[in-house]
């Protein structure tokens, strides 16, 4: 589904991915983890238009879309769910939803899209005519998931999704990717939280320094003696 | 029962909007001369800071542009002037200027916060200027004649012209662009992430609110015989918008069209009561409203009505 290859991204004279490859095939939860710096969500904006790589490949659904713009590749079905949510914060929370399912073929729908969401964060149907900067950081995190969801997309691409957030929060949130996962969205999380986050997904890649370190199922990375000594603390 | 609401409150908004348009139609068959002339410069004004808050309100872009764009309608009126009729010169000013302002706007929308003010400040100049040598070396003289148009001919322009430019904002709100808009404002790449062409969507709001800024230039044009670069390209049209939409409000549409009715009005009864002191006078009430009304006059009015009807403190 979606094919990231050679893939190098710099800001200005500082080059901050070199070659990465990666691949998600359809119906798959993969996880992209490593380090503070090592490039997750520069990679992450790169594919999704945000940023234009330097040189490499990303193709999605058969389309070449290393360059296109952002609209454009959500419009392809590919959601990128940002880093630190970046919910409209001036905004109330149906507005924030309705935002986004702006593509014209999303906006149709986004009535019965909305309900969906609300089946799925009930707590955002509660407040939906709250401002979101009066929601707690995790509401704002289901929020911003359920903002991802509006545009009916294939993939998600989500970034982060624990950062700030009590542990028990964050399992709600990994809970909820699950069920996401189940009704059929192939998803890309990018995580610092590793022991969860290889609970949880089927495969991963490790990136480190902006180079492909090591990939493969979970299990067996979690049981890597890299990853154990690296991500795990044992 | 929501949805019945809505249409209920559409239907009034509109209604309201049909008075005042026959109201303000009607006028200068009771009135006198004064009245319409005055009521032609708040018209203007009013189309320059609902134009203005068109682009800037939500987007939090501050353009500094308006100037060029009013100005190039004074242009196209006085390069066209007597050949063409007048209607034709006014959508021939607002054509002008969304092709201008679509040029302008790719190039430096890109540009953000401070920056882009300052180059739409620098725009107002560089066009001042340029038009200025064109006419030192093209035609060999600094100024232009512009055939006039009677009072009620001015009027009736620019009320049509100030009410295209409420229906235009009032589209663009209640659209999914305008929420576009406004989520360009707060949170760009977030846009971005939503699916919204935030560059398209920047540049053609610019382009669609300098229309208007260019129909109000050629329509004023003709009430001066004679008009220059200065005159044309004068910084005080950009300023002016901006400090009448803040001195009104920028909440919904009501507030500039206050701000700019109260300001030309104090500004007209300052000059005439005292005119060494106006500026002065006038200074002195801009920094107090912004200091203790920093809604605008419709905050103001709203926190005012508020506490009248009591509670006030919980906010629904």
């Amino acid at each position: 589904m979606l094919e990231i290859n050679g893939l190098s991204a710099s800001y200005g004279n500082v080059q901050v991915l070199w070659d990465v490859c990666l691949r998600v095939d359809e119906g798959e939860f993969v996880a992209l983890v490593g380090a503070n710096g090592a490039g997750k969500t520069t990679l992450l904006n790169a594919v999704s238009g945000v940023m234009k790589p330097g040189s490499g490949s990303v193709t999605f659904m058969g389309h070449r879309i290393d360059g296109s713009a952002p609209n454009a590749i959500v419009n392809l079905g590919l959601s990128h769910i940002p880093e630190s949510r970046q919910v409209f914060t001036e905004m109330s929370v149906r507005e924030n939803l309705e935002m986004g399912a702006y593509p014209s073929r999303a906006w149709k729908s986004r009535r019965e899209t909305m309900k969906k969401v609300f089946g799925l964060f009930p707590r955002l149907e509660e407040r939906a005519g709250q401002l979101a900067r009066s929601l707690s950081g995790g509401e704002q995190q289901m929020l911003a998931l359920g903002r991802g969801l509006m545009s009916l997309p294939k993939m998600c691409m989500i970034d982060e999704p624990s950062n700030g957030l009590a542990p028990l929060i964050v399992t709600e949130i990994f809970e909820i990717l699950k069920s996401l996962h189940k009704e059929g969205i192939t998803i890309l999380l990018v995580e610092q939280n590793v022991r969860q986050t290889l609970a949880i997904a089927d495969r991963a890649y490790v990136l480190e320094n902006g180079h492909n370190a090591l990939d493969g199922a979970c299990c067996d990375l979690a049981e890597s003696e890299h990853v154990r000594k690296a991500y795990l603390g044992h | 029962m929501k949805a019945i609401q809505m249409t209920r409150d559409k239907s009034v908004t509109l209604g309201l909007l049909i008075v005042a348009f026959l109201i303000l139609a009607l006028l200068p068959q009771f009135t006198s001369g004064y009245l319409v002339t005055l009521l032609i410069d708040i018209l203007k004004f009013a189309v320059l800071t609902v134009a203005w808050v068109v682009f800037s309100g939500p987007t939090g872009y501050m353009s500094l542009a308006t100037a060029a764009f009013y100005g190039l309608g004074f242009y196209i009126a006085a390069v066209f002037s007597g050949t063409v009729p007048f209607p034709l010169l006014i959508m021939l000013a607002g054509a002008s200027a969304f092709v201008v302002a679509l040029g302008v706007g790719a190039l430096t929308l890109r540009l953000r916060g401070v920056y882009f003010a300052i180059f739409t400040f620098a725009l107002v100049l560089l066009v001042q200027n340029v038009v200025l040598e064109v006419e030192r070396v093209v035609t060999q003289t600094r100024g232009r004649f512009v055939e006039t148009v009677s009072t009620e001919g001015v009027y009736y322009a620019i009320l049509i012209v100030f009410f295209l430019t409420i229906l235009a904002a009032m589209l663009i709100r209640r659209s999914r662009y305008g929420l576009a808009l406004q989520s360009i404002g707060e949170y760009e790449e977030a846009a971005a992430h939503s699916g919204i062409n935030v560059v398209w969507t920047k540049v053609l709001t610019f382009a669609t609110s300098a229309v208007f800024m260019g129909m109000a230039g050629a329509i004023i044009a003709t009430r001066r015989t004679y008009i220059d670069p200065y005159i044309a390209f004068n910084l005080n049209t950009s300023f002016l918008p901006v400090l009448m939409a803040m001195f009104g409000g920028m909440g919904n549409l009501v507030g500039p069209v206050l701000g700019a009715a109260l300001f030309t009005y104090i500004g007209e009864i300052l000059l005439t009561r005292f005119p060494d002191l106006y500026m002065l006078i006038f200074g002195v009430v801009l920094i107090v409203s912004i200091l203790f009304m920093p809604n605008g006059v419709l905050g103001l009015a709203q926190g005012v009505w508020r506490k009248m009807r009591g509670g006030g403190h919980a906010p629904s």
